[in-house]
């Protein structure tokens, strides 16, 4: 989410997919939209339909391509070359839509004299501490902003994810600008500078893109962009698996921004979740770093002991964060109840802290050695669908219990009984001491409640049958979980439990098996006033001082009274489908809509016009629910003194942040760089073009040991770079698709793409079998010669490229090795997302050998 | 009745009344009669549980059992299409390897074996309290740490909104686990 969250405020996909209709041209990268969101796309088939360009980038040709006007293979790995040689070909060009850059932007903001470029230190920023290997970004940050006294918002624990506003560390309302972009240390010459050396004939060179292709994408792009024409980008996984992936996303970003692409009708940057409810699942998350509304968990460090100082940290003067405080007292009352009081702290002290990286790999190299007792999985499939599977897997055998909750007896719950480890001898059933608990879940058909689909819409479901047998939803799961724990704690006052004994537990239930109804948690998720329980309209309805209680802010307004839970909607109305489900915030479809209108509230044009300010009303309206304060009028300006929402002007549409505009240089919430550099795959065939000494990102984590071995770079014995994908028919790591008879039969086996030129000089024919190998493992596929797949000419000689779809398992009715046995566990610095789109590997003709079998 | 069956005879409607043979003219009493299968059935307002599109789904149900799944039509984002996973999502609820018992695998054992719900749930209670009392760390020099680092979680990408507001508030705000973590990262 930083990737977005820092260039635009919040962690989230900018538009909606029916939006995408009204496109002129549409950049699909690092997804096969086509395949992995085949219903989305049809809004891209309807743009082109309309005119609309549609361009493919992508070592695959796949269904995307064949609908693409323009497909071009790229070297994976080699993302930010290609997009930042678009950037630099707008900024040479001086291509970018100056009005909307200098008014929308921090184009003109002047950056400190003692900064130095990646181009002035061969391939690190300023502020590089190598004992710690990490940044400390306080070269980065605007000139004239006084830092404010708390450590730069860098700490080695953090996971990013609560980041995603950045500038804790210094006061970045104050700043000193160029609106003429002419000052060499304005974000717009530094950003120039930055990307001179982006050209089309270095994306030649590193990307295998021929100059003339990607001069006919970057000239259909850009043209299509402007006050009459708007343009977007949609990715996956594709750019986000990587050991710089936040930067790709980042140089998007960039991108949009120089071209007025954002906050506006047929542009934004889409970016396309797997699974039904993995945006819900970062803003109300289920992970170590962030509390729901991406409030930051308190870390062990000094700035988080004390309330005061945590909050300090965390809220910004100006901008939407001077709300910081509201949100975090509201949810704190939201989860410790009346128990939560102004003397304790509203019950800060109970939250535990966080004092490393306690993400999925983190923590399983840790249970790998033995540091860890019990594991919850619960709709995941680790043992198929995570990097280094094989590590994944023996890590299990160190646990003392294993609670899995699925649907079906996925390869993770019976890690013991027929895993490969099993099959070699690696793993013998009767000397594994962890006990499995297998409990069989709910159904999406058999629960209520709601997804928060990719464009940040939550849609509730209907409940249509009982559940069969024993299966429950995880509502019931943790709820009478959470009753028999609590009960244990009642009557034992350590401080330990105090925040479990305080834990407000006390919904309504149904049926034998005691489901919690959901809708009393979604209304809990809306908040409350505290005194009479009367739900609150939305977030603005929030107090800091224990009046409210919010599950979570960012969600409020989803269920504003009794009877009306917006989620539930069905009648959608106007362009975009208001009345069906409810988007955050506050139900607007398309984030920093203001940025659509001109600085004085007009439409830049008739033809993009989304919102603008309505003179005789006196507020803004359109389209779309505006995202701003709907009575600010354009030419207002904030008085001395001011703070929060009301410090920001009338023109800048970026409210989460600080100075209310759209960050192309980010001072602050990100650990490897204001600007995104290109740097080599952790595994490459080649070395940095740019920068020889700093191949790869300096702060990524490579996890190196010797259950997870690396090859060099390059590496005669992995001559091929090896990239992973999904199918249509299949869904993750298979634990929902591969025991379906339809959809096994529609996709029965693995197999390995490679071209017809590899496949040749291999000796290999369609259909038989081939072994790829890493330094990690060995896995054995049918081989799939094809055209879909071509060498690429990159640093001066021939690459190619291999693609596995890595969702088969030793179980279900269709099996196949695990691809993911291939990968390494590795960490982006941001997130802490693995590698998995670009490394390397051998093939070799014929099956796996003994020791692989 | 015999010149009932000949004046039904689909020949012979084809020579009489025109048509191709796919139409009207080729249907019998029994096929006039057919309806879908969901005809009648109740209606669930649902969503796809696959990828983050958010198709909207129709889930038709009769007495408790499932019926059909299929597109719903006024979904804004979907328009009433499923792709080759969200129409096989009937098939996700109701195939044969579907698991609904709770399997318990004991220490060393080779084999699995089923337990009642609620003494699993008992079970797996008496683990977490153990783990949890074993690991506590309830301060470090002096400052409140208030970490359970014995216990971890994985998953929530799939599941719910409610679903992963309860369990990071049982599990991090309550007993003080701090290893949560899902498949979304970016």
């Amino acid at each position: 989410m930083p990737g977005l969250g820092t260039s635009f405020g919040r962690g989230g996909a900018t538009t909606a997919q029916e939006d995408l209709a009204n496109s002129d041209a549409i950049l699909i990268m690092g997804s096969s939209m086509a395949e992995n969101h085949p219903v989305g796309f049809r809004w891209v088939m309807k743009a082109r339909e309309r005119g609309a360009t549609i361009i493919h980038v992508d070592p695959r040709f796949s269904r995307t391509s064949a609908m693409a006007d323009v497909w071009t293979p790229i070297r994976a790995g080699s993302d930010i070359v290609f997009l930042g040689a678009l950037v630099g070909y707008v900024v040479e060009r001086q291509l970018d839509f100056r009005e909307y850059v200098v008014h929308y932007t921090n184009a003109a903001t002047i950056i400190r004299e003692d900064f130095q470029d990646t181009e002035d230190l061969g391939g690190l920023f300023s502020g590089w501490d190598a004992e710690h290997h990490q940044y400390s970004p306080e070269t980065w940050f605007y000139e004239g902003a006084p830092e404010n006294g708390t450590p730069a918002g860098h700490s080695r624990a953090g996971g990013g994810h609560g980041k995603d506003r950045g500038g804790e560390a210094a006061d970045l309302s104050q700043f000193e600008r160029d609106p003429t972009l002419q000052h060499p240390r304005c974000v717009y010459q530094l950003l120039r500078r930055h990307f001179a050396r982006y050209t089309p004939e270095l994306v030649e060179e590193t990307c295998g893109v021929p100059r003339d292709i990607f001069l006919k994408i970057a000239h259909a792009f850009t043209s299509a962009s402007g006050p009459e024409r708007t343009a977007a980008i949609c990715y996956a996984v594709g750019w986000t698996q990587h050991s710089k992936g936040v930067q790709i996303i980042r140089t998007a970003a960039i991108l949009q921004l120089l071209l007025g692409n954002i906050g506006r009708p047929g542009g934004g940057i889409l970016a396309l979740r797997g699974h039904a409810s993995i945006q819900g699942s970062t803003d109300i998350p289920t992970l170590y770093d962030i509390m729901p509304g991406y409030l930051p968990m308190p870390f062990f460090e000094a700035d988080s002991h004390r309330f005061a100082d945590y909050v300090a940290t965390h809220r910004s003067k100006t901008g939407w964060w001077a709300n910081f405080d509201a949100y975090i007292v509201s949810l704190l009352k939201a989860w410790y109840g009346e128990a939560a009081t102004r003397e304790n702290d509203w019950g800060f002290d109970w939250l535990p802290r966080v004092t490393g990286d306690h993400s999925h790999q983190g923590y399983w190299l840790e249970m790998a050695d033995g540091g860890l007792e019990g594991l919850f999985v619960m709709g995941q499939n680790p043992a198929v669908g995570a990097p280094n599977a094989r590590l994944e897997r023996r890590a299990l055998a160190k646990l003392k219990w294993l609670v899995v909750r699925d649907m079906v007896e996925t390869e993770t719950a019976s890690f013991w009984l027929d895993s490969p480890e099993v099959a070699r001898g690696e793993l013998d059933p009767a000397t594994v001491g962890t006990e499995v608990f297998l409990f069989p879940a709910a159904g999406h058909a058999e629960k209520a409640g709601t997804f928060t689909n990719t464009q940040r819409l939550l849609q509730w479901r209907e409940k249509a049958v009982e559940p069969p047998g024993d299966c429950t939803s995880e509502t019931a799961f943790v709820y009478q979980l959470g009753r028999r724990l609590k009960a244990r704690a009642a009557a034992d006052p350590r401080p330990r439990n105090q925040g479990l004994n305080a834990l407000t537990w006390d919904y309504p239930t149904e049926g034998e098996n005691g489901e919690p109804d959901p809708e009393a948690i979604l209304q809990e998720i809306n908040g409350w006033t505290v005194a009479d329980r009367v739900l609150v309209k939305d977030y603005k309805a929030l107090a800091d001082d224990g009046s409210t209680a919010c599950g979570c802010w960012i969600y409020s307004g989803v269920f504003p009274k009794t009877g009306e839970n917006k989620a539930r909607g069905r009648h959608p109305r106007g362009r975009y489908g208001h009345g069906w489900g409810f988007a955050w915030p506050s139900d607007r479809r398309i984030m920093y809509n203001r940025a659509s209108a001109r600085p004085d509230g007009r439409p830049w044009s008739e033809r993009k016009k989304l919102v603008w300010w309505d003179e005789r009303a006196h507020e803004w309206i359109g389209y779309d629910a505006p995202d701003f304060t709907t009575s600010k009028a354009p030419d207002y300006r904030p008085p001395e003194g001011a703070e929060g929402d009301a410090a920001l002007p009338g023109d800048a549409p970026f409210i989460m942040h600080p100075d209310g505009v759209g960050w192309i240089w980010v001072s602050s919430g990100l650990k490897d760089g204001p600007l995104p550099t290109h740097y080599e795959a952790l595994e490459s065939p080649l070395g940095n073009a740019l920068y020889p000494a700093h191949a790869v990102n300096p702060a990524a984590d490579r996890m190196e040991r010797a259950d997870n071995e690396y090859a060099a770079s390059p590496d005669p014995r992995y001559p091929y770079v090896l990239t992973t994908y999904r199918l249509t028919e299949h869904h993750t790591a298979g634990g929902m698709t591969r025991t379906l008879p339809h959809l096994a039969e529609l996709q029965p086996a693995l197999f390995c793409e490679l071209s017809t030129e590899l496949a040749d000089e291999l000796g290999v024919n369609p259909g038989s079998w081939v072994t790829i190998t890493s330094p990690r493992g060995a896995i054995e596929a049918r081989a799939l010669p094809t055209s879909r797949i071509r060498p690429i000419t990159a640093g001066g000689r021939t690459i190619h490229q291999v693609a596995l779809p890595y969702q088969f398992g030793h179980r279900g009715l269709v099996c196949g090795d695990t691809v993911n046995d291939l990968l390494a566990m590795s960490e982006e610095p941001n997130v802490r997302i693995m590698e998995t789109k670009a490394l390397v590997c051998n093939v070799t003709p014929g099956r796996r050998s003994r020791e692989w079998a | 009745m015999a010149i009932n069956l000949f004046l039904e005879w689909p020949l012979l409607k084809q020579l009489v009344r025109g048509g191709d043979g796919t139409g009207p003219e080729a249907m019998s009493p029994r096929t006039r009669a057919l309806r879908p299968r969901h005809v009648g059935a109740s209606v669930a307002r649902s969503v796809c549980p696959y990828c983050g599109v958010g198709c909207g789904q129709r889930i038709y149900h009769r007495d408790g059992q499932l019926v059909a799944i299929e597109g719903d039509p006024d979904s804004p984002i979907s328009q009433g299409d499923l792709c080759p996973k969200g129409a096989a999502s009937f098939q996700l609820l109701t195939h044969a390897a579907r698991l609904t018992r709770v399997k318990y695998r004991a220490p060393y054992a080779t084999a699995w074996q089923e337990l009642p719900l609620e003494q699993a749930l008992d079970m797996v209670a008496d683990r977490v309290w153990a783990s949890r009392e074993r690991g506590f760390v309830e301060a470090r020099d002096g400052e409140v740490l208030m970490q359970c680092p014995s216990i971890a979680h994985l998953g929530g990408a799939t599941l719910d909104n409610e679903e992963n507001y309860l369990i990071k508030k049982l599990f991090s705000a309550g007993l003080g686990m701090v290893a949560i973590s899902n498949q979304a990262r970016i």
